[in-house]
C-alpha cells in the first residue's frame, strides 16, 4: 500500500515535469517564459517564484477544500492566489531587489496564470494535502525547468555568458564563448524564436521516442 | 493644451507600436496564440479587449488613487485589481446579455476568457507604477488595446496562409507560430526610438 502510494506520488510529480509541462506541452503561461529569459538568473528566480506560489496555493486550497462552498470557489481561488503572489512579490522585493527591478511586473502577473488556477480547480480542490503538494511541486519544477532551459539557451547564444545565482543578491558570470555572440537571441524577437525552436526540438524528441517504442512493440 | 495633446498622442503611439504588448512586453500570449487562427475571432477579441481594457483602466485608477493611496494599502493592488476586473467582466457579461443579445452571441465567449488574462491586469498595474493621471491612464489603455488588436490581426492573416504551407513536421502548429511571431517582433523593433518619452 505504501509503495503503491509512493509510486503514484512520484507519478504525480513527474506528470508536471514531462507529460504536462506547462510551457512546452500545454503552451500555457507563456508570457514570462519569453519576457524574463534573456538571462539565466532572472529565469531561475521567476521559475522559483512560480514554484513557490503553485505549491502554497495547492496546499491552501487543499486544506480549505471542505470549507469552500462550490458556488463561490473561483473567487476564493483567485483570492488565495493573489494573496500568495503578493507574499512572493514582497519577499522578492526585500531579498532580491536587483532581480525584482527586472521581473517585478511579471511576478505580479503570476495571478493571471491559467495553469495555477487550473491546478487548484482540477486537482487541489479534490485531493488531500500530500498529493496536492506533490502535484504543485511537479508543476512548479516543470515550469522552473522550462524557464531554465530557455534562459540557458538564450543567454549562451545571445551573450556567450551564463549568469549563475550564488545567493539572493549575488551572482557569478561565467564567460563561455569568446566569439561574437548572436545578439538577436537576447532581443525580444529572439525570445519567440528560441521558444519556437525549443518546442520543435521537444516535439522531435517525442516523435522519435514514440517511433522507437512503437517499433519495439512490433 | 496642445502640448498635453501631443503627450497623449505620444503615449498612445508608444503603447501600441513601440512597447507593443505582444511583441516587446510579451503579455497576453496565451490569448494571442489561442485566438489568432481565424480572422473573425481575432477581430471580435480585439474589440472586446480594447473596451474592457479602457474601462478597467478608468475604474482601477479611481479606486487606486482615491481608496488605496489615502489608506496607504497600495501593496494590496494585485488583489484589488483582479477583483475589479473579475467584477467588471461579470457585469458586462450580464449587461450585454440583457441589452444586446446579438452582440453577446458574437463576443460573449471572449469575455469569459478575459478575466484570467495578464494583459488586462497589466494595464492597471503599469498605470499605478508609472503614476499616470486619469486621462493618461485612459490613453494608455486605448493604446495598449489598439496595439493588441494590430498584433492579433497581423498574426491571424499570416496564420490563415500558414495552414497551407509545407512546414517541417516538428515545427507544425505552435512552434511555427512562435517563429513567425519572432519575425514580426523583429520588424517591430524598427519602431524603437521613434518617440522618446
Amino acid at each position: 500500500m505504501s509503495s503503491q502510494s509512493s509510486t503514484s506520488l512520484k507519478e504525480l510529480f513527474l506528470n508536471g515535469i514531462v507529460k504536462e509541462n506547462t510551457i512546452f506541452k500545454l503552451a500555457l503561461s507563456l508570457c514570462p517564459s519569453i519576457a524574463v529569459t534573456n538571462n539565466l538568473k532572472n529565469g531561475i528566480f521567476m521559475g522559483a517564484a512560480v514554484l513557490f506560489v503553485q505549491v502554497m496555493v495547492n496546499l491552501t486550497i487543499s486544506l480549505l477544500r471542505k470549507v469552500i462552498h462550490p458556488k463561490v470557489r473561483l473567487p476564493i481561488f483567485m483570492l488565495v492566489i493573489s494573496g500568495w503572489v503578493t507574499v512572493t512579490q514582497l519577499m522578492m522585493a526585500a531579498f532580491a531587489p536587483d532581480v525584482y527591478a527586472k521581473v517585478g511586473l511579471y511576478v505580479a502577473l503570476i495571478v493571471a496564470f491559467a495553469s495555477i488556477l487550473a491546478r487548484a480547480e482540477m486537482f487541489a480542490s479534490k485531493n488531500s494535502i500530500i498529493p496536492s503538494m506533490a502535484d504543485g511541486l511537479g508543476m512548479g519544477v516543470g515550469f522552473l525547468f522550462a524557464l531554465t532551459v530557455i534562459s540557458f539557451f538564450r543567454e549562451l547564444v545571445g551573450k556567450g555568458t551564463l549568469t549563475v545565482p550564488t545567493g539572493m543578491a549575488t551572482q557569478h558570470v561565467f564567460t563561455l564563448m569568446n566569439t561574437k555572440p548572436v545578439l538577436l537571441m537576447v532581443l525580444p524577437a529572439g525570445g519567440f524564436l528560441a521558444v519556437g525552436i525549443l518546442m520543435a526540438f521537444f516535439n522531435w524528441i517525442n516523435a522519435r521516442y514514440a517511433a522507437k517504442t512503437a517499433h519495439g512493440l512490433h | 493644451m496642445s502640448s498635453e495633446f501631443t503627450k497623449l498622442f505620444e503615449l498612445i503611439i508608444s503603447a501600441s507600436l513601440i512597447n507593443n504588448f505582444v511583441f516587446t512586453r510579451f503579455l497576453g500570449l496565451c490569448i494571442f496564440f489561442g485566438v489568432s487562427k481565424k480572422m473573425e475571432t481575432a477581430v471580435g477579441m480585439s474589440i472586446t479587449f480594447t473596451a474592457v481594457m479602457m474601462v478597467s483602466a478608468a475604474i482601477s485608477w479611481v479606486i487606486f488613487n482615491l481608496v488605496l493611496v489615502p489608506l496607504e494599502i497600495t501593496f494590496l493592488e494585485i488583489i484589488v485589481f483582479i477583483g475589479i476586473i473579475a467584477g467588471l467582466v461579470q457585469l458586462s457579461d450580464t449587461i450585454m446579455r440583457k441589452v444586446s443579445p446579438g452582440l453577446y452571441y458574437k463576443l460573449g465567449i471572449y469575455l469569459a476568457l478575459i478575466s484570467t488574462n495578464c494583459i488586462i491586469l497589466a494595464v492597471p498595474l503599469i498605470n499605478a507604477g508609472e503614476k499616470y493621471s486619469f486621462i493618461e491612464s485612459l490613453a494608455f489603455g486605448l493604446g495598449s488595446g489598439l496595439g493588441f488588436a494590430l498584433a492579433l490581426i497581423i498574426m491571424a492573416s499570416i496564420r490563415e496562409k500558414l495552414e497551407l504551407a509545407d512546414v517541417p513536421a516538428p515545427f507544425k502548429g505552435l512552434p511555427m507560430a512562435f517563429v513567425v511571431t519572432g519575425l514580426i517582433a523583429l520588424a517591430f523593433t524598427g519602431f524603437s526610438g521613434l518617440i522618446t518619452l
